[in-house]
């Protein structure tokens, strides 16, 4: 007895948009179980986890800030994802942004004028996009694996920054503490409404969005990307080149991990530090799976996510829950979506075996 | 030269847990499937073994507690990826934030308990033996069992039949299920043997290297398995060569923080990462400008569903 699996005929569009609900409520209905095993009222820590965030002004504009980097950055990937460039090392890209972005408030800190900001945010986005090309351009040229090669920048920009704010780019007034000066007004991105954190770089990762929607479902370039992952060999008939998709997907999403960097920094951190990071980029690609691979669902997916990221900063603070306990239910998401894909794209079927032994299974007559 | 004794000795305890991820991730990558979970993997290995080890004071049920996490976690891969054939890479990178986060929460009540490491194993006489004495048979009982894996696993890759039915589901799984072979079950044994190593290596950080549990203590110790693979052409032996190779460049690292070299930490700290990428670079345009094309399994990463 074994299973097989057959394409389901129906389907289509409502079960592409089923499966990241069912993986939620799964994953809701798993972290029930786990905080009941851990001796926990799984109702209450549903609440600290889910609904504390959201319940007033002040925790929707965090919701907000922290949605921000992890749309921006994932809507980068999933244009990579989609076209089988697998660029994990956008949280290495976020840090370079940061660095570039902040590297320019330290330099004009105290007598920069209103031309400060713009260029942060554009040496950010060019920082992250230089740093995401070194391992587009290794691949395009060489196949060299861009996983590894992504991912080993991220160890190495975080090293850069501890170094950066241990070393030249420490306050000379901060009592020794690794970190660079407060950045002045000239180099902070404007809040939108007063009594909370919320500021200019959430409008610009709705702009992305639409953006990237548009472009996406309306251009040329669009249809290549998503040509390219689902029918690489009718892409190659078509002529369109993967080294070339390979670096402008890298670049693009470098570009918008960098930006997300420099609008951290600027917008909300104010400053760089080690540790500056709560893993935004390693976030963000489940935010892109969850969010299909399509920026509006990136959207969507960023806001949930992000809920769930403060819901764990509380529970670590209210529950005394590891703070790593997010990490676990954002991998078992992550599990339950690829699942669920499986699941609702196919049906699992129990086979007899007519002859045990060397005849091939019945399934292979497809 | 005891100098450079005590630095043979070093190198091959870095390089140890190194070569045990790898040579389970190359019999993993043979049979056609991509784990990019080794990281998760390897860093419940970690924290369930000095767990265990702590809880039940043995360190022998600690190293096998460390086994049984690896290959947990790798069923669960194998689950996803050969049960419902979703996509390797996603469903490793999955594998590697859910082990990263729980190796934390199940590692939280064993912060800073520290407790004697696994000694060294001294064979009377003949670790008496200058130079060579030392190097070949004074080494924990991990450094022994790395060598054997690696003799192991070249030995059934090349020199047995199910190595070479293992390597066939790597290649070209239409074919070898065509034959009668059942892949999916190859692919399985290959991935749970994957999650075993990796489980062990884990074990031989907190149980050996540093006798303790710090979160995060891997710091990308399973991705330079994974690279140690690529550059070793998916050859056992090769991986051996490439795995002492990284642990010499970690050792020199740390004697040149020590030494006070005028360089700072950090860039020190980033060279392991460094090498890796040029590693791979030299051996991607060493491969090009011979001519060669790809030395992967051919297979590596697709999924493969007999029904479909």
């Amino acid at each position: 007895m074994r299973l097989t699996m057959e394409r389901r005929a129906e389907g289509g569009k409502w079960a592409l948009l089923l499966s990241p609900l069912l993986a939620v409520v799964l994953t809701l209905v798993s972290s029930v179980v786990i905080f009941w095993l851990l001796g926990q009222d799984p109702l209450r820590a549903l609440s600290v986890y889910f609904w504390q965030p959201v319940s007033d002004a002040y925790g929707l504009q965090e919701v907000a800030v922290k949605a921000t980097p992890l749309v921006l950055i994932a809507v980068g990937l999933a244009l990579c994802f989609r076209s089988n460039n697998w660029n994990i090392g956008a949280e290495g890209q976020f840090l370079i942004g940061a660095i570039c972005g902040g590297g320019v408030a330290v330099w004009a800190h105290g007598w920069g004028g209103a031309w400060v900001l713009p260029l942060m945010l554009v040496a950010g986005a060019l920082g992250g996009m230089a740093y995401a090309l070194i391992p587009a351009i290794l691949k395009a040229r060489l196949r060299v694996n861009e996983i590894l090669v992504s991912l080993m920048l991220v160890y190495v920009a975080d090293l850069f920054m501890d170094y950066l704010v241990r070393g030249p780019w420490r306050d000379p007034m901060g009592f020794n503490m690794p970190q660079t000066v407060s950045f002045g007004p000239e180099a902070t991105l404007p809040l939108l409404f007063t009594g909370g954190r919320m500021n200019i770089g959430s409008v610009i990762a709705l702009a992305v969005v639409v953006a990237f929607a548009l472009v996406m479902a309306r251009t040329l370039k669009g249809f290549e990307i998503r040509l390219v992952g689902q029918a690489p060999r009718a892409a190659r008939f078509a002529g369109f080149s993967d080294t070339r998709l390979t670096i402008t997907v890298f670049a693009i999403s470098g570009a918008l991990a960098g930006l997300a960097g420099v609008i951290e920094a600027s917008g909300t951190v104010r400053q760089l530090l080690p540790g500056f990071s709560p893993g935004y980029g390693f976030t963000a690609i489940i935010v892109a799976f969850l969010g299909r691979l399509n920026p509006v669902g990136c959207l969507i997916a960023g806001v949930f996510i992000a809920i769930t990221f403060i819901g764990g900063e509380n529970a670590q603070i209210i529950l005394r829950l590891p703070r790593d306990m997010t990490l676990v239910f954002q991998g078992m998401l992550l599990f339950y979506i690829l699942a669920c894909d499986t699941l609702i794209l196919y049906r699992l079927r129990v086979v007899r075996p007519v002859d045990p032994g060397a005849t091939p299974a019945p399934g292979v007559r497809s | 030269m005891t100098l450079a004794v005590a630095i043979a000795l070093t190198i091959i305890t870095a390089a140890t847990p190194l070569l045990i991820a790898a040579i389970g991730e190359l019999v993993v990558e043979r049979a056609g499937v991509l784990n990019l979970g080794v990281e998760g993997m390897m860093i419940m290995g970690a924290a369930t073994g000095v767990g265990v080890a702590i809880v039940t004071e043995s360190s022998l049920l600690g190293v096998l507690a460390a086994i049984a996490a690896g290959m947990a976690l790798s069923a669960l891969f194998a689950l996803m990826v050969l049960g419902l054939a979703a996509n390797q890479y996603a469903s490793g990178l999955a594998l590697t934030i859910f082990g990263l986060g729980l190796s934390g929460v199940v590692g939280a009540p064993f912060v800073g308990i520290q407790r004697e490491g696994i000694r060294r194993i001294e064979l009377p006489l003949l670790s008496e033996i200058p130079v060579i004495g030392p190097i070949l048979f004074r080494q924990d009982p991990f450094v022994y069992a790395s060598i054997a894996l690696v003799a192991g696993v070249a030995w059934f890759l090349w020199r047995t039949r199910a190595g070479l039915i293992l390597r066939a589901c790597g290649e070209n799984p239409v074919s070898a299920h065509a034959l009668g072979y059942r892949v999916l079950r190859i692919r399985l044994y290959a991935v749970l043997f994957g999650g075993a190593c990796a489980g062990l290596a884990g074990a031989y950080l907190s149980l050996v290297l540093t006798p303790f549990w710090t979160a995060g203590m891997t710091a990308g110790r399973g991705w330079i398995a994974l690279a140690i693979v690529v550059f070793a052409s998916w050859l056992p032996l090769r991986a051996m060569l490439g795995a002492y190779l990284f642990g010499g460049l970690i050792i020199l690292q740390l004697h040149a923080q020590t030494a006070g070299v005028n360089i700072p930490s950090q860039f020190l700290a980033a060279l392991p990462y460094l090498i890796t990428i040029v590693a791979l670079t030299l051996i991607m345009a060493a491969r090009r400008s011979a001519g060669r094309g790809s030395v992967a399994p051919a297979s590596l990463g697709q999924p493969f569903a007999p029904a479909r």
